[in-house]
């Protein structure tokens, strides 16, 4: 048992370690109510058209089978489309389940089986028979960039490219240039828990639904408007999601329909998708880029033009942030950048994992060691040359930025002035070994966020807020921030989170719940302290030496005890015994964290950012091609970091997922159907064990006071942006060879 | 005609504990285990043997249980994750993948320590290139891959120091 508090900044191991390795941490699919029914979807094989007809006359003769909910039997749902948008929704019109016989992308589901077994409605599935009128779509992205468009309504969070100086000219008269096109492959999230939702309906015909989401009120929200049920009917719950990474950041079908089925038949449901069935929702959107560099040949950068292009669906605008990281991070006096979107008949790409500058930066840092290598400068120095300390693109102060700090200390563990700079220079045997880097930048994001702070009679402090933890380590650096600012042990501490009846916190993502969580536990768990000092101030039968204590500003609380003096003797009191000594159970605060607190700015006066720096490796075999990773360093500067232990999981996981981003994963669509076609693990290959090498995180020191109440910029998507360039500029280290598009196939 | 689908019978030994009913013969091991027995902490992430989530022993050797039909292995014994530990103290390996932070959101987890506590015994530990080699059938999404080398190489270690201990 620990007795001391624990800090901030402390590497302290999960504490929900054990659950999650005995197997006792429950997930969307595992709650097992009485007379639960299994619902398995069917899918439309076609694109675009209708639904002629539907036969489901075999399928309700297997035995168990309960129901089969259609477009034509479903229950009555909202009837205005602005009801079906969800917390993340884009604009546009929201694809709404089992609403109509129009068939709007392939995978959309038709029918939904319900039945006492998993097995026996799997079987009716199967059997369920569809006729389609098919009408004409595309699904290829060729040639929906002729039809790229730039929405009326843009994305809330879309940040529109800045001009300055004349880029076009200041490009003509450059005397060094490069310019390429890159083609990014959509990429499934593919998280380890294939979605899935269990709905309970209770004895008073609430619903309480365990759904795999990153954002439980965002989906009880949802629920309720889409179905028309009352707010106070649906509970949601995650307390544990097995992974995400931006999948569980809209409500997928699978809760809608699972909650629909439960409404019909008032009894609970059980809705999982197959690997399949995961490559039917979202996506990270395919995406070209056209980089055109211009340089003095004393390395400076003289001009930047950058044109990007993602998909969206033919019925939602998904728009990305693809364009503008590299005129935010670069000093040069003549930028400028232009996006649009182009749109198939697919279903609506959504956010992955540092959604845009994932594509965005690394493309710009595949184009930077290109621009650095016709200028003949040491990549690193070239990008030292030419390094903003300002947001360039918006003329913005920043509130930090040790990007320079990374650079340095990354190459120095790396061992990068060792490196010789013509391409194919080093060599083992047959393989042909490359070092590369590239830096990363991503944005630090602070949302206003809820927390609750309680302390019960048997001395233990309850923390709750409506956060999720998709693995992200947000139970453990929460039960941190608040051991360290009640000074209590961690392990007298409880933390509640994955409920969407707790106190607000917005949908998890984009690194902000550590920045944003941690402050609103921060914050309840110091006023927490004031209200319990001024009860003890306040209240009848005190010992003198509190209530002297109290005014002589020497009372103080240390590892979950309050200390005093009595009479220059040393003497304490326990919380059980302080909360009884006010004649009360628990002492309870609610508090809303905002930007404004602690000394913190709004975004609007200084740009955030987070920052990175890596370094790679690989070894090419000359014959077949095959490229392996064997060393990648990554250096972060991310403000304060709450748990090195945690911090550095995430940053390897999305480093680790950047490698399959680099070499392996690509959805592959099959445009006559408009099918993603590679719909398992076998053909979608995501990095395995073998395909991993270890991976150094340093976290570079970056004090931020303004950032965040607590200094902390987040970790959670740094990882994914620079990695790939880094990997791919190894390559062309390695092999001489510039590949622009990702994934790099070995040997073209 | 036979009926193909009628129910079979099916024995096994699960965690120590004897289980017979008459089922479906396509009920797979996964499923039993998860939606019969409520025993959810093996993991299903593909259902056709890609990603190893639902690694369970059976005789000892680790399987996918989602490849293996309920009623074809009878009176085999089955090892899950909640048999590890069966009285709460953790497996040697459990701990080890807590202190090397050996995952994340936990999914993938129960199936990469099933099949490390058989790779343990398998003997394919000499090295984290081997390691991983013999690791490489359990995904893991969330990119823990270096903290579960580390935690499998943490095990090897202390094993060794009590194997030299015993000798000594
Ligand atoms: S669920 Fe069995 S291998 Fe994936
Ligand atoms: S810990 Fe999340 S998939 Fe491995």
């Amino acid at each position: 048992m620990n007795v001391i508090s624990t800090n901030i900044g402390q590497s302290v191991s999960r504490i929900d370690g054990f659950a999650k390795v005995t197997g006792q941490a429950k997930y969307a699919a595992e709650p097992h109510p009485p007379g639960l029914l299994y619902g398995v979807i069917v899918n439309s094989p076609i694109a675009r058209g209708q639904i002629a007809a539907l036969r489901d006359t075999e399928a309700r003769k297997i035995p168990g089978v309960v129901e089969i909910m259609t477009h034509r039997n479903r229950p009555h749902t909202a009837l205005f489309e602005k009801s079906y948008v969800d917390g993340l929704g884009v604009p546009g019109s929201p694809y709404r389940p089992l609403h109509d016989a129009e068939i709007r992308f392939n995978g959309q589901p038709v029918a939904i089986v319900f039945a006492e077994t998993f097995e026996a409605a799997r079987e009716a599935a199967m059997l369920v028979e569809v006729d389609y009128e098919r009408w004409p779509h595309n699904a290829d992205f060729e040639a929906a960039l002729h039809q790229k468009y730039m929405p009326s309504k843009t994305r809330s969070n879309y940040v529109p490219p800045k001009s300055r100086g004349n880029a076009p000219e200041a490009y003509a008269l450059s005397p060094v240039k490069v310019e390429g096109r890159y083609h990014l492959a959509p990429e499934h999230h593919n998280p380890m828990e294939m979605h899935a939702t269990t709905v309970i309906v209770e004895d008073d015909g609430t619903f309480t639904v365990w759904d795999k989401t990153q954002g439980p009120q965002s989906v009880q929200a949802y629920l309720t408007s889409a179905l028309s049920l009352s707010g106070d009917k649906v509970r949601v719950h995650n307390p544990y999601v097995g992974g995400a990474f931006g999948s569980g950041l809209r409500a997928q079908y699978n809760v809608f329909l699972a909650a629909l089925g439960a409404k019909m038949l008032k009894r609970s449901v059980r809705v999982t998708l197959t690997r399949p069935q995961m490559f039917t929702h979202v996506f990270r959107p395919e995406a070209v880029m056209d980089i055109a560099l211009g340089a003095s040949p004393d390395g400076t950068l003289q001009s930047m033009i950058v044109e990007g292009v993602t998909d969206t669906s033919r019925f939602e605008h998904n728009m990305e942030n693809i364009v503008v990281w590299g005129l935010i991070n670069y000093k040069c006096p003549n930028a400028t950048a232009g996006y649009t979107i182009a749109p198939r008949d697919t279903y609506t790409s959504s956010d992955m994992r540092a959604p845009g500058a994932t594509t965005g930066v690394n493309f710009f840092e595949m184009a930077i060691d290109e621009i650095a290598y016709a200028c003949n400068m040491d990549p690193l120095t070239f990008r030292l040359n030419n390094y903003s300390d300002t947001d360039a693109m918006h003329d913005m102060p920043l509130t930090s930025k040790a990007l320079r700090e990374a650079m340095v200390q990354g190459a120095q563990h790396f061992g990068w002035h060792d490196r010789p700079m013509a391409p194919g220079s080093i060599r083992d045997g047959n393989e042909l070994i490359g070092w590369g880097m590239a830096t990363g930048i991503w944005d630090a994001m602070f949302s206003p966020t809820s927390a609750r702070a309680r302390l019960t009679a048997d001395g233990r402090l309850h923390i709750a807020t409506a956060a999720s933890d998709i693995g992200t380590g947000t139970y453990t650096i929460l039960a941190q921030t608040a051991s360290e600012a009640f000074s209590t042990p961690i392990d007298r501490i409880d933390i509640e989170l994955g409920d969407s009846t707790l106190p607000e916190c917005p949908t998890e993502g984009g690194s902000w719940t550590a920045a944003s969580a941690g402050a609103a536990v921060w914050l309840a768990c110091q006023i927490l302290r004031e209200k319990l000092f001024k009860a003890l101030a306040k209240g009848k039968n005190i010992p003198a030496w509190v209530k002297q204590g109290l005014e002589q500003d020497n009372l103080t609380l240390e590892d979950g005890i309050l200390h005093g003096m009595n009479e220059n003797q040393k003497i304490v009191l326990s919380f059980q015994d302080a909360l009884s000594l006010i004649g009360q159970d628990a002492l309870e605060v609610e508090e809303t964290a905002k930007p404004g607190l602690r000394g913190t700015i709004s975004q609007m006066r200084k740009a955030r950012f987070t920052h990175s720096a890596v370094f790679c490796e690989v070894r090419v075999d000359q014959e077949l091609g095959i490229v392996r990773i064997t060393r990648l360093v990554n250096a972060v500067a991310a403000g304060r970091i709450m748990n090195p232990k945690t911090a550095a999981s995430q940053v390897r996981g999305a480093m680790v997922m950047a490698a399959g981003m680099a070499l392996h994963e690509e959805s592959l669509m099959d445009e006559r159907v408009g099918r993603f076609m590679n719909h398992n693990f076998a053909e979608y290959h995501i990095p395995a064990h073998a395909d991993i090498p270890d991976m150094d995180v340093l976290f570079v020191e970056e004090k931020d006071s303004e950032i965040s109440p607590l200094g902390v910029k987040g970790v959670g998507e740094i990882g994914m942006c620079g990695t790939a360039a880094a990997i791919a500029n190894a390559i062309f280290h390695a092999t001489g060879h510039r590949h622009r598009n990702l994934p790099i196939s070995p040997g073209s | 005609m036979n009926d193909v689908s009628a129910d079979i019978p099916c024995r096994l030994q699960i965690n120590g504990k004897t289980y017979a009913a008459d089922l479906p013969p396509s009920v797979t091991l996964l499923d039993l285990l998860r939606e019969r027995l409520d025993l959810t902490g093996t993991k299903k992430g593909c259902d056709r043997g890609q990603c190893g989530a639902c690694t369970v022993l059976v005789a000892g050797k680790r399987v996918k249980s989602c490849l293996v039909l309920a009623v074809s292995i009878p009176d085999a014994e089955v090892t899950t994750i909640e048999g590890l530990s069966p009285n709460g103290q953790l497996h040697p390996m459990q701990q080890a993948f807590i202190e090397a932070d050996a995952f994340q959101c936990g999914y993938c987890t129960p199936g990469q320590i099933m099949s490390a506590v058989a790779l343990l015994a398998e003997g394919h530990t000499h090295s984290r290139e081997e390691i991983r080699e013999f690791m490489s059938g359990n995904l893991c999404r969330c990119g823990a891959y270096n903290g579960i080398v580390d935690a499998i190489e943490q095990v090897v270690a202390q094993q060794n120091r009590n194997h030299t201990g015993e000798a000594a």
